[in-house]
């Protein structure tokens, strides 16, 4: 495999560009992409939400017509024959084309038919599929039916059935839990050694990028660079420090205030301290409110790297808090997250049962005043239906449940009043516009006259949402739509906040952006319960609860979580997987207790 | 309470806002009526004209060419040809060019002169049963006239009892003025189901729905909330096809405005209820979509839109209890055509608005126990 003279690049772009039109508008979607994709190595799309990245897979995907530039794809060109590449590729979109309605087996004899494979075949590349996959027990489900994870598994066996020469994969593991998330690279990567598939993927998972063989870095529709992973680690070398808060300062705390110093590009809570990237190294002896020698220089990690990079590329940092959270909790005098703070949301012994399945089994927990809980598990844990039954949009099976003093589903509207509920899906009115949804939430929330004018402004000024004022909410980008959801949850100024994965799918910028709010948030006083995949996430948390299978296998603050992984230095997503596989491990032992 | 109705006002708007801010939503709700209505005005009629015949005159007398004159000159048979045996007679009606054919025997004008029974043949084309029976009965009309008046006209005596026909309401029993003013429930009943099981179908797939349960809002003010918006669109419509009837097609008001509408506000009290409640059993827009077919077909044939319901088995006539187009069409026919007051018009408005009663507090009990 490995020629000794210089393999034929699978897929050479030179000067590639691309726009598109709408509503008269033109908007360069892609401008002067140069690479060359290796054959026989994995090469990572990153990016902003908007980079480009998906413009670029399917115009590798022969989906999409270049408009300059050359684009050569398994030595085909693409803008001369995309059908005969579109043969010869596997691709796989964000939102792989399962049909629900068909079980597993069907859904592949399915793509198997489309792609014209022969019966012979079929017989050899089945049950390798399956063995890849390990989806071999449940080929009589519906695809409807299966987790998250185990979808994405069926989509790349769906693409693989017709054995490509290139695989393209677009965010495959976006909203996919990291036991799954690890399965699907252990996938990928045998796939690659085993038969020397060369594969181009994107990813707002960074961590995954620092794991593939050559990184492409987009922003706005152009290279900002790429290399070895090492190379984008690189630009932040020497510049990366951790940083251990002093006193009573939280983590996030820290992280949030650090984060608006001028010094400081990008701060991220981690392992109970702050792993800041600074502009000038030299400035680590003098990050205010930072005691001496609480400062570490630490490896810089890829993340790092990236987040200089797109600073350097002119983007804005994360603003600060409108209001600085230091002052704000000073002004109100509330401590957050302080355990006397009283029991906001209690549950004792939760059960849901759908017929025969168990969805929550048992569950027990606090949330105090002003806290930030996180629920952590795999898909299909039971963290949706949990969240579910707290705003009282499912009844419960068995047990006790009451959030702020009153169980949801009894509870008077005024008690309702009091919480706010941003949903997993973007669910707002799509046709409304941006102001059309605050001023319908607002109403109903029982805001009137003045206060109501006053609340929208805040919103659409706090949230960034001015310019979009007049456009249907639908066709917001993403990061937008989850802002305005946002938005539309905090008008009426909650005092208990329910977040379902709201960074789901969100590129790292926004991500920051987002728990900045969150931090600010918590620390005037408003309780937080957040679902997410991003086990890093967890390190923002005051507590967290690990879910699988509808129980609690941990619960405590994060790092308590966190020593349970194995190895010195554990990350949160190394306790995570580390917790989950022992309680399997156990239930499934012989003789175990059930 | 104050706060309840600002509430439902804020729904209501927005329910407004999303149906009528979309172009394409405007136009799909409130153009189709108007062109089903004119479509139904012209097409859907059991009035005759121009109806194809061949004539089979075996006697070729005055007396024949004159019976003849008269079907020519009713204005509702069109004579396609003259034929002269047997054979063509079956070809003309088998290959549908004539839709009947009047056979007059050999000696037809010698049997009326002796005073006898002459005979006169009718063949029609039974395939289409309906048009084959008002024609025949159209024939047997003209030939009735044409006896009474030979009778008269030669001396013989006439009938001595002569039946005089008046239609009330329709003096001319067009069929237009029985379906335009009955449209009016009609074409706005299945939109407005539709309308209402989409609203909330839509709600639940876009997850908007576990949005609204999560505000201050009451599943009863939601249901109010989703009830009016959707009885004021249906009220546009039957406007809408209100005006067709009356600028259009000139078929003149007998009632009261104000009693029609206080009908048409209990009718869509309880289409929409039905809606609610269809939208309680989907879980999808699809399934709404699909449910409603189901619900709407039996309404519309079990109406008395196209056919009488005392003709139809009692099993079906007890059904039709339920059916509030059935209570809708009676209120349009009777305010529009009699100009029936409030005062006649109990055995309608009662049933519809206990329809309406059950249709949204089952609906209501739905939604609180999906919740469940």
């Amino acid at each position: 495999m490995s020629d000794a003279a210089a393999p034929a690049a699978v897929v050479v772009c030179a000067g590639l560009g691309k726009s598109f039109k709408a509503d008269h508008h033109s908007f360069q979607a892609l401008q002067d992409i140069d690479f060359q994709a290796a054959p026989g190595a994995v090469t990572a799309l990153v990016g902003s939400d908007g980079a480009g990245k998906t413009t670029l897979l399917r115009l590798m995907a022969g989906l999409l017509k270049p408009d300059a530039g050359v684009l050569t794809v398994v030595g085909v060109d693409a803008a001369a024959a995309p059908g005969q590449i579109q043969a010869r590729i596997g691709y796989m979109p964000q939102r792989f084309g399962l049909y629900d309605d068909l079980t597993v087996q069907e859904n592949l004899d399915l793509y198997a038919d489309l792609h014209g494979v022969s019966a012979a075949e079929r017989a050899v590349k089945y049950p390798q599929l399956m063995e890849m996959t390990a989806l071999s027990p449940f080929t009589r489900r519906l695809a409807g039916q299966l987790s998250g994870g185990m979808k994405q598994k069926l989509g790349l066996a769906c693409t693989l059935v017709s054995t490509p020469e290139l695989l393209l994969l677009d965010e495959p593991t976006a909203g996919v839990d990291p036991l799954s998330r690890r399965e699907l690279w252990q996938i990928i990567r045998d796939l690659v050694r085993d038969t020397g598939l060369p594969v181009i993927v994107s990813t707002s998972y960074l961590d995954e990028a620092d794991r593939c063989d050559h990184v492409i870095v987009l922003h706005r529709g152009k290279v900002l660079t790429q290399g070895a992973p090492a190379s984008v680690s690189g630009v932040a070398a020497g510049r990366s420090f951790l940083v251990t808060p002093s006193g009573d300062e939280k983590p996030r705390e820290m992280q949030a205030r650090l984060l608006g110093d001028p010094a400081v590009i990008d701060a991220v809570p981690e392992g109970g301290r702050v792993r800041v990237v600074l502009n000038d190294p030299a400035a680590a002896s003098a990050l205010p409110g930072v005691a001496p020698g609480a400062v570490v220089a630490t490896p810089a990690h890829f993340e790092d790297g990236f987040m200089t990079l797109l600073r350097a590329a002119g983007e804005p940092g994360v603003a600060p808090a409108a209001n600085g959270p230091t002052a704000a909790v000073a002004a109100s005098g509330l401590t957050a997250g302080t355990p006397e703070g009283r029991v906001e949301v209690q549950v004792r012994n939760l059960v849901r049962r759908f017929g025969a399945f168990t969805a929550v089994d048992n569950i027990s927990f606090e949330v105090r005043s002003g806290e930030i809980f996180g629920l952590l598990g795999p898909n299909g844990a039971g963290k949706t239906t949990t969240f579910r039954m707290l705003c009282g949009l499912l009844s419960v099976t068995g047990g006790e449940l009451k959030v702020g003093g009153a169980d949801m589903r009894t509870a008077r509207a005024s008690g309702r009043g009091r919480l706010g509920y941003v949903a997993q899906k973007f669910s707002l009115y799509g046709l409304l516009s941006v102001r059309e949804n605050l001023d319908f939430f607002a109403s109903v929330y029982g805001l009137r006259g003045a206060h109501k004018r006053e609340r929208i402004d805040w919103a659409l000024h706090e949230f960034e949402l001015t310019p979009y004022v007049g456009a249907p909410s639908a066709r917001l980008a993403g990061g937008h739509k989850q802002r305005l959801a946002m938005a539309a949850a905090l008008l009426h100024e909650p005092e208990l906040l329910f977040l379902d994965e709201p960074t789901s799918g969100a590129d790292p910028m926004a991500r920051r952006d987002f728990w900045r709010r969150i931090t600010d948030l918590s620390d005037r006083g408003v309780t937080v319960i957040i679902t997410t995949h991003f086990m890093a996430e967890a390190e923002y948390c005051d507590r967290i609860a690990i879910l699988d299978g509808g129980r609690i296998l941990a619960q405590g603050a994060p790092a308590e979580i966190r020593a349970r992984g194995a190895g010195e230095t554990p990350t949160m997503e190394d306790a995570f997987i580390a917790i989950v596989e022992d309680s399997r491990a156990a239930e499934s032992a012989p003789g175990a207790a059930a | 309470m104050f706060e309840s109705v600002l509430r439902m006002i804020a729904l209501t708007r927005k329910e407004l806002l999303a149906i009528l801010k979309d172009p394409r939503s405007r136009i799909t709700l409130f153009v189709p009526p108007i062109i089903q209505c004119l479509i139904f005005g012209y097409a859907a009629t059991f009035d005759l004209s121009n109806v194809p015949y061949a004539a089979y005159d075996q006697d070729r007398s005055a007396a024949s060419q004159q019976l003849l004159a008269r079907l020519d000159g009713s204005g509702v048979f069109r004579r396609i040809g003259n034929i002269d045996s047997p054979a063509a007679m079956t070809q003309a009606i088998d290959n549908g060019r004539a839709l009947l054919v009047l056979q007059i025997a050999p000696d037809f004008e010698r049997r009326l002169q002796a005073g006898e029974q002459a005979d006169v043949q009718v063949v029609a084309d039974g395939r289409n049963s309906n048009t084959a029976g008002v024609a025949m009965g159209y024939v047997s009309t003209i030939v009735a006239t044409f006896n009474g008046d030979w009778r008269s006209g030669h001396g013989g005596a006439t009938p001595t009892v002569q039946p005089t026909l008046r239609a009330w309401y329709n003096a001319n029993l067009e069929t237009r003025w029985n379906m335009i003013p009955a449209l009016i429930g009609t074409l706005t009943m299945m939109q407005t189901v539709m309308l209402t099981a989409l609203s909330v179908a839509r709600e639940r797939e876009q997850g908007t729905f576990d949005q609204l349960q999560v505000t201050p809002l009451r599943p009863a003010e939601i249901i109010v909330g989703k009830t009016v918006p959707s009885m004021l669109v249906g009220a546009v419509q039957a406007t809408n096809v209100l005006l067709v009837a009356q600028l259009w097609f000139h078929i003149p008001f007998q009632g009261s405005f104000l009693v029609l509408y206080a009908g048409l506000v209990l009718f869509l009290l309880a289409a929409v209820g039905l809606g609610l409640f269809v939208s309680s059993v989907a879980q999808t827009m699809q399934q709404a979509m699909l449910y409603t077919f189901i619900v709407m077909m039996p309404f519309m044939l079990l109406s008395g839109l196209t056919t009488p319901i005392s003709s139809m088995p009692q099993v079906l006539q007890d059904f039709t209890l339920i059916n509030p187009l059935r209570y809708a069409i009676d209120i349009a026919h009777r305010v529009y055509l009699e100009g029936a007051g409030l005062d006649r018009l109990g055995p309608d408005l009662l049933p519809l608005a206990a329809i309406g009663v059950v249709a949204l507090t089952g609906a209501s009990w739905m939604f609180q126990r999906r919740l469940g």
